[in-house]
Parts: structure tokens; sequence; C-alpha cells
């Protein structure tokens, strides 16, 4: 019996091989059991770990069936007993798996979307270095190169990604126990992939994956409409990662607000942004022009981004602007003197901190001005 | 690399002539990058000297308005900052045995392909304590 609507998918994610996926995956199957669900254990990968063996007693298990590949008998999940057997969860490990040839597909993810496809729930797990988008990056870093990958929009789809998280000192302590790979792997592991300072690197990659997974989801619900943009600004959520807005003028005196914004952004590990508001209709001209254009250059080679915007009303601008891409600091330069019926309304900076509760704003001084008050008697 | 000598001289000359300066750091891009990539760890070195070159200007009461610009070479990059910015006078400084600078050829080059005054700096060599007292 195949059930109506699409299955809901859970991964599991990790940094690597011995941090819990299946473990984990297993232990909620068994829970799901418990609580009356039918659950069937179609692909387990349980790498000879006895504390993972164990966690799936009890679960109901499918045969692995045998494809013929240039003599050799390889075993793969057989997805038509999946069909067969229509459970309400399927466990399925290794997402990025390579399935055999002749088999419905090539790779173990496009066998999940099928049984997702016919309104069975998903358990998988996965390691973040088989993240496609992030394969260069992972060889590069840590001088491995993974051959099975997965295209990130897999992940995205998924409606819950659960991390399952170790300190490398803990995995590396695992895999000395021999609770990893049997005894004759665990120098060679040592000796190559399993250092602190790769597992640290996989494991930040993982943590930032998990980050932006959720960063991504809640901007997509921020797009749903709720009304007026003010309205908007006020029901932006605060982000998980950290992003950094700077307000500037197509002044001179505006790069040194730019370059303690990037300092800022690069010790938080934060994107940036650069602002400009520009009058309605008002094109730039002139010496403005140009210093826009030098502004752009430094934007780029800084790998920030400089967006301009329309708006009679700086503080409001800047506000949408920050509540749209999530900015987490507002940084802008010192405000002019305010003079006549000016001083009696709200300054800049008091503006954006009630437009954007909760988000930090940091007025950059002006150099000219320490000097002249510092030489003032 | 910038030499003492070239930084004073180069605010003198802005002070005296009431000119903005406007000091560029050019880096040279790998041709395994895209020109218009960015460049974060060559960024941390010229922001802290643009920093630094503000903060003296500031005191030489030198308004600045500093460049970062990205070529395949040293020449490539003044190149295209000459080609983008608007200035009166060039300065730069020589390369020789013991200091960084322009080479020869690119200093040849800016005498005749720079659109305005070149002043080309002699590196400074070295510490003279006799001369400074």
């Amino acid at each position: 019996m195949l059930r109506s609507g699409r299955g809901r998918y859970k991964i599991f994610l990790g940094m690597a091989a011995g941090v819990g996926k299946t473990y984990r995956m297993l232990q909620e199957g068994q829970a799901e059991r418990r609580a009356g669900r039918e659950v069937v254990l179609a692909y387990l990968e349980p790498h000879g770990r006895a504390e993972t063996e164990a966690q799936a007693d009890g679960l109901e298990r499918l045969a692995r069936r045998t494809v013929e590949y240039r003599d050799t008998q390889l075993e793969e999940m057989d997805l038509p007993a999946i069909f067969r057997r229509a459970p309400e969860l399927a466990l399925i490990d290794e997402l990025a798996h390579t399935n055999a040839p002749g088999v419905e597909h090539p790779k173990r993810y496009e066998d999940i979307e099928d049984v997702l496809e016919a309104g069975i729930d998903v358990y998988s797990t996965v390691n973040v270095q088989h993240l496609e988008s992030l394969n260069d990056r992972v060889a590069e870093l840590t001088g491995v190169r993974v051959r099975e990958t997965f295209p990130d929009t897999v992940l995205a789809a998924a409606d819950e990604v659960v991390l399952v998280d170790l300190t490398p000192e803990a995995l590396i302590e695992r895999l000395r126990a021999g609770k990893v790979y049997p005894a004759e792997r665990v120098e060679v592991s040592l000796q190559n992939f399993f250092k602190v300072e790769n597992l640290a690197t996989l494991r930040e990659l993982a943590l930032r994956q998990v980050a932006e997974e959720v960063e991504s989801k809640r901007i997509v619900k921020q797009e749903e409409p709720l009304g007026t943009r003010e309205r908007v600004i006020e029901a932006a959520p605060q982000a998980v990662a950290e992003h950094v807005l700077a307000l500037i003028t197509p002044r001179p005196n505006s790069q040194r607000l730019v370059r303690r914004a990037w300092r800022s952004a690069q010790r938080l590990g934060a994107d940036l942004d650069l602002l400009y508001v520009q009058s309605p209709g008002r094109e730039p001209a002139g010496e403005e022009r140009e210093q826009l254009g030098a502004m752009a250059r430094l934007a780029s080679v800084l790998g920030a981004r400089l967006l301009i915007e329309e708006g009679d009303d700086v503080a409001r601008t800047a506000a949408a602007v920050a509540a749209d891409r999530g900015a987490t600091y507002v940084l802008i330069g010192q405000p002019p003197q305010r003079r006549g019926f000016a001083r009696l309304g709200e300054s800049l900076p008091e503006r954006l901190m009630r437009l954007l509760p909760g988000v930090d704003v940091r007025i950059v001084a002006d150099r000219g001005q320490r000097q002249d008050r510092a030489a003032s008697p | 690399m910038l030499c003492e000598r070239t930084l004073e001289a180069s605010l003198r000359l802005a002070k005296a002539q009431g000119a903005v300066l406007m000091p560029a750091y050019l880096t040279v891009v790998p041709k395994e990058l895209s020109l218009d990539a960015p460049m974060g760890v060559e960024c941390e070195s010229a922001l802290a000297l643009l920093e630094l070159i503000d903060q003296r200007a500031t005191r030489a009461g030198v308004e600045v308005d500093s460049r970062i610009e990205r070529g395949r070479s040293a020449r490539h990059a003044l190149e295209r900052l000459l080609q983008a910015e608007t200035f009166d006078s060039v300065m730069l400084p020589a390369r020789t045995s013991s200091s960084d600078g322009f080479a020869p050829g690119d200093v040849a080059w800016a005498l005749d392909s720079a659109p305005g005054e070149v002043l080309v700096l002699r590196p400074d060599p070295g510490p003279t304590p006799d001369r400074r007292r």
C-alpha cells in the first residue's frame, strides 16, 4: 500500500565517520517503533560497530539484494522491497552512496527520493564532506578528496537536518578505543584523515552548514506576505549567523568606516554589506560617482557587497535593508552635528536602534574630529 | 612595501599643495584567480597599512582617500589605477637592491604613460643617525 502525499525527510549530518549518526538514527527509529509506527531498517552500514548493531536490535530489517558487476557480487539496498513493504518510516544509511550499475538509480539519494514520493518517511545519514559545494574546499583543507558527493539541494529540501556533533578530541578517543574502525585501521586513520585540525575544520563546516540551513529556512518564511515593510522589520527574527552592514557615503572618510567594518566582519566570520542610501531619482554625478566607483572596487577586493538603495529616509531604508539581509551589526560614521530644530528629534543611531531591536549599532568616530578634540585645550 | 621616506615626501608635498593624498596598495592577483577575486589575506596587510597612513596623514593635516588596486603585475595594477582615477601627480618609489619599489622598466613606462606629473622617489637608504640628529 502506498500512501498519498510526500514522506518527511530527516537527515542526520556529521563531520566524519564515527560521530554517531547511524546510532542516533537507529535510536530515533527505535523511539518511533515504540510509539507504534511501522519502522523498517531498509539499509544499514554498521561498519562492524557492536554498539550500532546492538542499537538495531528489534527493528525489522529488509534483506539486501545482490547485484553482479564485473564478476563481483555487490550488495545494495532493495528499493522494490521497500515499496512492497510500504512502512511508515524507512531508515536508510549513507545517502551519498553510489549504487552498483544496473539498479534503479546511480545514487542512493535518488532512491530515497522515490521512497519519499511514495509517501514513506525517511531517516538517513551523511557526512558533511560529501556535500557537492564543499567538495573542493574540503579537499583543499584536508588534502582528502571525497568521490561520493550529493547535491546541496538534497539537504536544503530535507524537512529536518539534525547535526550529530562530537568534539575532534572525543572522536579521536573513540577511534583509539576501536569504536570506529577495526584496530588495524586505527593508526593509518590517525595519521591521515583523523587529525585534530582536519576534524576541527570539518566540524566547523558541519556547524555552519546546519546554521545556514536554518537561516535559509528562516528567510524563506520571512518572505511570506506580512503587510507593510515596517511590519516586516518588526517581525524579522534574529539571524543565527553574524552579518555586518556598514552605512557609507560617497566620501573619502567612509573608507575608514569600511576598514573598521571589514575587520569586525573578519573577526566575527561574518558577511559584510556596504549600503549607500541615495535620494530618489537623483543619479550620482561628478565626484560622487567617482567615489561610488572606488567604493565598488574596494567592496570587490574585500569580498563585500555594495548595495545602493534609494530612499528619502536613511534610517528607515537602512533598517529595511538590515532586516532583509539579516544584519546583526550596523556600523555608521559619526553623524554630522545637528543644528536648530533638528536637535530636538531623534538622531540616526537612536532611530536605527529603535527600528532594529536586538541589532548592535556601532558608531565609528571620525579621526579628524578626534584630532581636533585632542588639540583643543 | 612602503618606506618612511616615500610617505614623508608624499605627505609633505600634499600638504604644501593643499592636495588630497591617495595612497594606493597595489596587489598582484595570481593567474589562477579571476582579476576581480576578493583578496582577503592581502587586504589584511593593505588595510593595516592604509590605516597607518591615515593616522599619519591626519596628524600632518592632510586629507587622504586611499585605494586598493588589483592587477596581474604591479605595473598592470598601476595602469588600472591611473585609468580609474583623476590626479595631478603620481609618486613612485623606485626599486633598488635593498628595497622594494617599481622596477626601472615600470618607472620608464609610468614616465611615458601617466597623464600627469610623475615623481620618482629614491628609496630610503637605511638609518643614518648622524644625519638625523
